[in-house]
C-alpha cells in the first residue's frame, strides 16, 4: 500500500516535471495523419526527445485527416499512407517523401494449418474477396495447394469498416492483379466490398479480432498485427512468380526494387514489386511538408527529426516490425527532396 | 409573464406610506425580472444550439441532397469510390436493430419494474434497483466489447446455428434466418442494444410505477383485484405517460447508439436480407467513415446525420401525438 502510494507520487512528480520541461523548451514538432506508422513515429519521438529534448506531437487521425491538417497549415508535417499525386503536390507547394516501409498481409482462420502453409496467387485472392470463391475447398485453392486437405468451410471475408491506408494498399494490390476487381470495385481508402459474406471490423485490431473469432474467416491486416497476435497468414505469389512470406526481408526487397524517383513526389506504388523475394503488398508511408513553410524554424526542426530517425531510428523501427529505408534512399531524399524546402 | 403579474398585485402596499417598502418591492421585482430573463436566456440557448445543429448539418449535407434529391432516402447504394450514395441501407439497419432491441427490452423492463414495485420483498428492492441503475451507467463501449468478444461467439454457436436449423426451412419466415452464422448482424446488434436500453426503460418504469398513490392501489386490492388486475387497470392507466416516455428514451438511445452497434452489426454496406445478415446503422457508418472521408463523401455522411436527426424527431413526435390521442380518448 505504502510503496504503491510512493510509486504513484513519483509518477505524478515525473509527469509534472516532464510537463514543465516540455513547456520550458522549444515548441514541439507537430504532425498528423496516418495511423499505420503511428507506433514507430511514437517510438522515434520518445527516443528523439531523450536524445535532443525536442518532442514530437503526432496525432494519428488517419491519412485523409493528415492531408486536411497540413492543407490547413495547423501542423508542420502531414502523414499519409496513400501517396499524394505529383500535380496536387505542385498545386499546394508541398514535397513528399517516404519515411517507413511495411506490409499488408492476408490472414485467415482455418484450423489445422500453420502460418504460411497455404498459398494463394493474386488473382485467386481477388476472387475470394470478390465473393466468387466462397469455399475453402474451391478447386482453384486446391490446385494451388496440392496435398493439403482443405476443409469444406465457408469463407467469411473480413474487411476494414473504417477508411484506412491499409485498405488503400490492399485494394491497390487487388486492382493491379485482377481485372475483375479493377472493373467492379477499384481501389480506395474504403471500397464497396462485393462478397456476400463480408463483415467489417473497426481498425486493424477489429479485423484481427473478427478473423480470430470467425471460423473460415479471411481478412487483411498490417504485418505488425500478424506478428503481435500470432495470426495465420497465406503465402502470396509475387510478380516474379515466387511464393513469399511476409517479413521485414520481403518488404525490404520490395522497397529496394522500387524506382522511387520515377514518379513525381516519390509516390511509387510498391504493390506487385519485382524481385524474387519481394512481398507483393508492401507499402511506404509518406510525409508531406511545405516547400515554403510559414514557420521555417518548425519546419527545420521536423527535418532534423526525420534526419535523426533515418540515421538512428532503424533498430527501433525493426523492433516494431517496420522496415527502415535503406541509406542509399535516405541520402537521395536529403539531397533531392529536403533541399527544396526553404530554410 | 404570469409570474410577473401575480407578483405585482400584492407587492405594492402604497397605503402604508413606508417608502422603504416600496423600494424593497421595486428591487425584488427587478430581481425577479432579471432572474426570469436569465433563465429564459438559458432555455433559448438550447433552442439556438438545436437550430444551429440542424442548419449546419443541412448546409454540409446540401451537396448530397442536391445531387440525389429525395431519392437519397431510398437509394440502395453506398459506393465511396464512384460517389454513389443512398441512405436506405443505413436507415433499414438503424430501424431494424432498434425495433428488435425494443421488442426484447420493453417486455423484460416491464416485468422487472412490476416485480420491483409490486411483488418484490422489501429487502431485495434496494440492491436490485441499484443494480439496474448501475447497469444503466455502463458506458456503451463496454457493451460493444462484451458483444464482440463474449456475446457474438456464443450467439453464433448456440443461437444462430440452432435457429437456422429449426426455423430456416420454414415457409414465409425461413428467409429471416438465412445467411452466414458468424455472430454478427442485425439481430446480434438488436440483442446487444436490448441489453443496453433495458436498464434505462426498467429504471424509468419503476420510478413511474412508484408514484402511483398507495391509496389507489390499496383500494383496488381491497376490492379483491389480483396483482395483474391492479397493474392492468390502476397502475398502467395512471402511469401511461411515464411508461411511453421511458420506452421513447430507450428508443432514442437505440437509434443513436454508435459504439456498441459498430462492434456487432457487421459493418457491411449491403441491404440486409435476413436477421443474420451483416448491415450497418446510420450512427455506425458515421463513426466508421468520418475519419477518412473527403469531399463529397463527407457531404453524404452529413446527409445521413441529418436523416438520423429527422428520424429521431419523427419518432419522438409520433410518441407525443399518440399520447395526446390516448388522453383525448380518455377524456382527460
Amino acid at each position: 500500500m505504502n510503496t504503491k502510494r510512493t510509486l504513484l507520487k513519483t509518477i505524478a512528480a515525473a509527469a509534472f516535471a516532464s510537463m514543465a520541461m516540455g513547456s520550458a523548451l522549444a515548441a514541439d514538432i507537430t504532425g498528423a495523419g496516418a495511423t499505420f506508422p503511428f507506433p514507430v513515429y511514437a517510438k522515434w519521438a520518445e527516443a528523439y526527445k531523450a536524445a535532443t529534448g525536442t518532442g514530437l506531437n503526432y496525432q494519428s487521425i488517419g491519412s485523409s485527416g493528415g492531408l486536411k491538417q497540413i492543407r490547413a497549415k495547423t501542423v508542420t508535417f502531414g502523414a499519409s499512407d496513400a501517396p499524394v499525386k505529383g500535380e496536387d503536390l505542385d498545386k499546394d507547394g508541398m514535397i513528399q517523401f517516404p519515411a517507413i516501409v511495411g506490409g499488408t498481409v492476408p490472414v485467415l482462420n482455418l484450423e489445422g494449418f500453420k502460418p504460411g502453409e497455404l498459398r494463394v496467387t493474386g488473382p485467386v485472392l481477388a476472387e475470394m474477396f470478390l465473393g466468387k470463391i466462397t469455399k475453402w475447398n474451391d478447386a482453384k485453392l486446391v490446385a494451388l495447394n496440392p496435398g493439403k486437405k482443405l476443409p469444406d468451410a465457408n469463407i467469411t471475408v473480413v474487411h476494414r469498416a473504417d477508411g484506412s491506408g491499409t485498405t488503400f494498399n490492399f485494394t491497390d494490390y487487388l486492382t493491379s492483379v485482377s481485372k475483375d476487381w479493377a472493373d467492379s470495385v477499384g481501389k480506395g481508402a474504403a471500397v464497396k466490398w462485393p462478397a456476400a459474406s463480408s463483415v467489417g471490423g473497426k481498425g486493424n485490431e477489429g479485423v484481427a479480432a473478427n478473423v480470430n473469432r470467425v471460423k473460415g474467416a479471411l481478412g487483411y491486416v498490417e504485418y505488425a498485427y500478424v506478428k503481435k497476435n500470432g495470426m495465420n497468414f497465406m503465402q502470396l505469389q509475387n510478380a516474379d512468380g515466387k511464393y513469399v512470406s511476409p517479413d521485414d526481408k520481403s518488404f525490404a526487397s520490395a522497397a529496394a526494387g522500387a524506382d522511387w524517383f520515377s514518379v513525381p513526389g516519390m509516390g511509387v506504388s510498391m504493390v506487385n514489386a519485382k524481385g524474387a523475394e519481394s512481398w507483393p503488398i508492401s507499402t511506404a508511408s509518406f510525409i508531406l511538408m511545405y516547400k515554403q513553410p510559414a514557420d521555417k524554424v518548425a519546419s527545420a526542426e521536423a527535418l532534423k527529426f526525420f534526419d535523426w530517425a533515418f540515421k538512428s531510428g532503424k533498430q527501433l523501427a525493426s523492433d516494431l516490425d517496420y522496415v527502415p529505408l535503406p541509406d542509399s534512399l535516405t541520402d537521395q531524399i536529403r539531397a533531392k527532396v529536403w533541399s527544396q524546402i526553404q530554410k | 409573464m404570469s409570474m410577473g403579474t401575480t407578483m405585482n398585485a400584492p407587492s405594492v402596499p402604497l397605503e402604508t406610506g413606508n417608502p422603504n417598502m416600496v423600494s424593497i418591492a421595486r428591487r425584488q421585482r427587478l430581481q425577479d425580472v432579471v432572474f426570469h430573463r436569465l433563465t429564459q436566456g438559458f432555455s433559448l440557448l438550447v433552442l439556438v444550439a438545436l437550430l444551429g445543429i440542424i442548419v449546419s448539418l443541412f448546409v454540409n449535407a446540401w451537396p448530397a441532397f442536391q445531387k440525389f434529391g429525395l431519392r437519397f432516402i431510398w437509394y440502395v447504394e453506398w459506393d465511396i469510390i464512384n460517389e454513389e450514395f443512398g441512405a436506405a441501407i443505413a436507415i433499414v439497419g438503424t430501424l431494424a436493430s432498434a425495433t428488435i432491441a425494443l421488442l426484447i427490452a420493453v417486455p423484460l423492463a416491464f416485468g422487472i419494474a412490476l416485480f420491483l414495485t409490486e411483488t418484490c420483498p422489501t429487502w431485495l428492492r434496494r440492491p436490485l434497483g441499484t443494480a439496474i441503475e448501475l447497469l444503466a451507467a455502463v458506458p456503451s463501449i463496454i457493451y460493444g466489447m462484451f458483444g464482440l468478444f463474449v456475446f457474438a461467439p456464443l450467439f453464433a454457436d448456440y443461437a444462430q446455428v440452432p435457429m437456422q436449423n429449426v426455423l430456416g426451412g420454414m415457409p414465409l419466415i425461413g428467409f429471416l434466418f438465412g445467411g452466414s452464422t458468424n455472430g454478427f448482424g442485425i439481430l446480434a446488434a438488436g440483442i446487444v442494444l436490448a441489453f443496453m436500453v433495458l436498464p434505462f426503460v426498467a429504471a424509468v418504469m419503476r420510478d413511474v410505477f412508484e408514484i402511483v398513490p398507495p391509496i389507489l392501489r390499496e383500494s383496488a386490492y381491497g376490492l379483491g383485484c389480483t396483482t395483474w388486475e391492479v397493474v392492468r387497470k390502476v397502475v398502467l392507466p395512471y402511469t401511461q405517460k411515464g411508461v411511453i416516455g421511458g420506452v421513447m428514451l430507450g428508443l432514442g438511445r437505440a437509434l443513436g447508439e454508435t459504439m456498441a452497434v459498430t462492434f456487432v452489426i457487421g459493418n457491411a454496406n449491403r441491404m440486409p436480407t435476413s436477421l443474420f445478415s451483416p448491415g450497418t446503422s446510420i450512427a455506425s457508418t458515421l463513426a466508421n467513415e468520418f475519419g477518412e472521408a473527403a469531399d463529397f463523401h463527407i457531404s453524404a455522411l452529413f446527409a445521413l446525420g441529418f436523416l438520423l436527426f429527422v428520424i429521431t424527431f419523427i419518432v419522438l413526435g409520433l410518441a407525443k401525438w399518440m399520447l395526446l390521442r390516448a388522453e383525448k380518448a380518455k377524456g382527460l
